[in-house]
């Protein structure tokens, strides 16, 4: 069930959109040959989401299904407020001691037997993973959830080495097969029908067999046999982690399928990439996570499967371990008082299946790894808001609070939606030449600072807006105006002001 | 690669120090972590031992798991109906498990993994007989955590079947009184049903890439 994702993303050839090049966090990305074009910002890459109708159909049953779940799932124990509460402050007091934390959990996992490695940007963590998979000589590594190793782009690097990155979840089978972008933080494929499932298994899928029905049974069972001899000679395996054990050097792994199982207990050498904000300062505090995450997520009272392990075990499992955690614009958003509780984020998804606007549009509309709610507000952070694709997350909100609501760690996403939308402001006030909203702004700053001039503005601005109005409403602005109106209509301004009113009535 | 204290400057310095820049200077105390939530079983699902118990049966079997009540000299005898329910012939044991629990096997053959059985055996039998370290009653898990009678992880994840016995005394109620009992320098798995994904439009489908099927047995005395 660890949210997952692709590591290769076949666009990164330079059509966009990828999971690689724009990932650095620190503006690193325009150093490494041509870049590529950027990323459409959220309104427009939504509006091609809009009109995929198939899609649509498949989110709108998938996240219905997946709220009802998770509903029933948290309603259940008594404690649900008490647990919640417990796990923001947890995830609060990691934040706030993380270095002590960090170095706790480097000790422990070196204790272990294990290997600590430290990636301040995505481009460190490639270099790192790539180096780690060459050194065993493998030709093919094995990939069990994770979107750390999606976002820091390993699947493209490695297989510049010529080393394949192969995944191992259904979902994320599909998605690499579909040459597509996940679209759902813990069902990467639930843009996808059975029938698109069955006819990609078909036609890319060696060793399908030709009359595969698209019943759900069929389509794991031909994913179950075609990775099957691939785990059981495999011998490198990468798997992110859901919780890293500050006290004890235990990483914890939350899966449904197995693949996880199979990937972190088979091969050889297991190196798992994490951020830096997964640790949990002691073992005893999973006993608030291991009951908020599987709930709120995939709705089940204990999720399938729960992996831990410490460094490495002589006779069980991998002889080497390796653990590289990745920073890559955490520490950025850890500087952000308001916009540091992102980082509490323990990927559940919650958030995404009760939101308006994701339920309509897909998760790739959000860029390259976070999609939902949670990555309007991570993703803008961890990047920064210079590139417009960025700038226009904290906008692909209505504010509804619903995110909040579900959110098992108590990340008031609308608040930090809020205060994101100050930050873009602000950054973009300190351009040289300053954007048409700021100057409108000015505008409307002198004019209603007299109240002669707003008067009088007032009077001339309703003469002309009731004169473009159709049928009681006016559907389009003109100019930059029209930015405002794309996506919803004006209501008719009356033709009289309160001002005036009040006075012809006192007259 | 950065070694651990490898180099003055190295990635790790600069992380910490992002780190410490971003959280700032002294750092007040803060109130500590509330922890009001329940550690226990409260209320008529924790009345009595046997309410337990129910609990963790009703539980397991609604992530479609077979799961059956017998006594302790009951045990070998519904061990071996299990695997001929399944028509097993030849299944994996953990070296240490009590031999007892086999004893009644007839016509099917047990390999204990000692020295370790090689990888397409282990794909090839029909089975994997273990025990557990603790059970938790309120969300139907069984943890293994390669203690007696668990062996490597191995042995319950490749084949595709997995029967478990659990000791009644090993059930505990909550999760945190599972996470109390464990021991984390261990490699641990919990298992709550089946392999399972719902990644096709939300359906069902059990037996992915892990065990297809899972039996549990509570042994009562």
């Amino acid at each position: 069930m660890t949210p997952s994702s692709p590591g290769r993303t076949p666009s990164s050839a330079g059509t966009g959109g990828d999971g690689t090049a724009g990932t650095d966090g620190r503006g690193t990305a325009g150093a490494r040959g041509p870049g590529p074009p950027p990323r459409p910002k959220f309104a427009a890459a939504a509006r091609a989401a809009l009109t995929d109708t198939r899609q649509r159909r498949n989110l709108r049953g998938a996240t219905a299904v997946a709220r009802g779940r998770a509903a029933a799932a948290t309603a259940e124990p008594a404690d649900w407020e008490a647990l919640r509460e417990a796990g923001r402050a947890i995830r609060d007091e990691t934040l706030l001691g993380l270095d002590t934390h960090l170095e706790g959990l480097e000790r422990a996992v070196t204790a272990a037997g294990g290997t600590v490695h430290w990636a301040p940007d995505a481009a460190e963590a490639r270099r790192i993973v790539t180096a780690l998979v060459r050194a065993t000589g493998a030709a093919e590594v094995l990939k069990a959830g994770s979107l750390a190793v999606r976002e820091i782009g390993a699947g493209d690097a490695l297989a510049r080495a010529g080393i394949t990155l192969r995944e191992t979840a259904l979902a994320d089978l599909v998605v690499q097969l579909g040459e597509d972008e996940p679209s759902h933080l813990l069902s990467p494929a639930a843009h996808r029908d059975r029938a698109e499932i069955r006819e990609l298994f078909l036609r890319k899928m060696p060793g399908a067999p030709p009359d595969l029905p698209d019943d759900p049974e069929a389509l794991a069972a031909a994913a179950r046999a075609h990775l099957r001899g691939r785990f059981l000679s495999a011998r490198v395996a990468i798997t992110g982690a859901n919780f890293l054990v500050a006290e004890t050097g235990t990483v914890v792994v939350l899966e449904s399928e197995g693949n996880g199982r199979m990937c972190l207990t088979l091969p050889d050498t297991l190196i798992t990439v994490a951020g830096i904000e997964k640790v949990v300062p002691t073992w005893a505090d999973l006993e608030v996570f291991l009951q908020l995450l599987p709930r709120s997520s995939s709705g089940d009272r204990m999720t399938p499967y729960v992996s831990s392990w410490t460094g490495v075990t002589p006779g069980d499992g991998p002889a080497e371990f390796h653990l590289v955690l990745l920073d890559n614009g955490r520490t950025q958003a850890l500087a952000d008082e308001i916009g540091r509780a992102a980082l509490r984020c323990v990927r559940c998804s919650a958030c995404l299946n009760v939101c308006p606007v994701y339920e309509r549009t897909g998760g790739r509309a959000y860029g390259p790894v976070y999609p939902g709610p949670i990555g309007a507000i991570l993703t803008p952070q961890m990047r920064g808001v210079e590139s417009a694709a960025d700038a226009s997350l904290p906008y692909a909100s209505t504010l509804c609070g619903a995110c909040a609501d579900v959110c098992p760690v108590k990340i008031d996403i609308p608040g930090v939606l809020v205060h994101l939308r100050g930050k873009v402001v602000e950054s973009r006030r300190r351009r040289p030449v300053p954007t048409p909203e700021l100057l409108m702004m000015r505008g409307l700053a002198w004019t209603m600072g007299d109240p002669r001039r707003y008067e009088t503005a007032l009077r001339r601005g309703t003469r002309w807006v009731r004169l473009m109005s159709r049928g009681g409403r006016i559907r389009r602005l003109p100019g930059l105006l029209g930015t405002w109106t794309e996506a919803r209509d004006l209501p008719l301004p009356p033709s009289e002001s309160f001002r005036g009113w009040w006075r012809r009535r006192n007259a | 690669m950065s070694a651990p204290g490898e180099a003055a400057a190295g990635p790790r310095e600069e992380i910490l120090r992002r780190v410490r820049e971003a959280v700032g200077g002294p750092r007040a105390a803060r109130p500590p972590v509330p922890r009001d939530y329940a550690r226990r079983l409260t209320g008529s699902e924790a009345e009595t031992r046997a309410d337990v118990l129910a609990l963790f049966t009703e539980r397991v079997a609604d992530q479609r798991a077979a799961v059956r009540h017998v006594s302790a000299d009951e045990l070998a005898t519904a061990v071996a109906a299990a695997l001929w329910g399944r028509e097993a012939k030849q299944i994996v044991v953990p070296a240490d498990l009590p031999f007892g629990w086999l004893a009644e096997l007839d016509g099917v053959r047990a390999l204990a993994d000692t020295p370790a059985v090689d990888m397409g055996t282990l794909a090839a039998v029909d089975g994997a007989v273990t025990g557990c370290a603790v059970a938790v009653a309120q969300t139907g898990t069984v943890v293994l955590d390669g203690g007696r009678a668990q062996g490597r992880r191995a042995l319950t994840l490749v084949p595709g079947y997995h029967l478990c016995v659990v000791q009644a005394d090993q059930i505990v109620g909550t999760v945190p009184e599972a996470v109390g009992r464990l021991d984390p320098s261990r490699p641990l798995t919990w298992i709550s049903g089946p392999s399972a994904t719902h990644d096709i439009e939300m359906t069902r489908v059990e037996g992915v890439h892990g065990p297809c099927h899972l039996e549990v047995l509570v042994v009562e005395d």
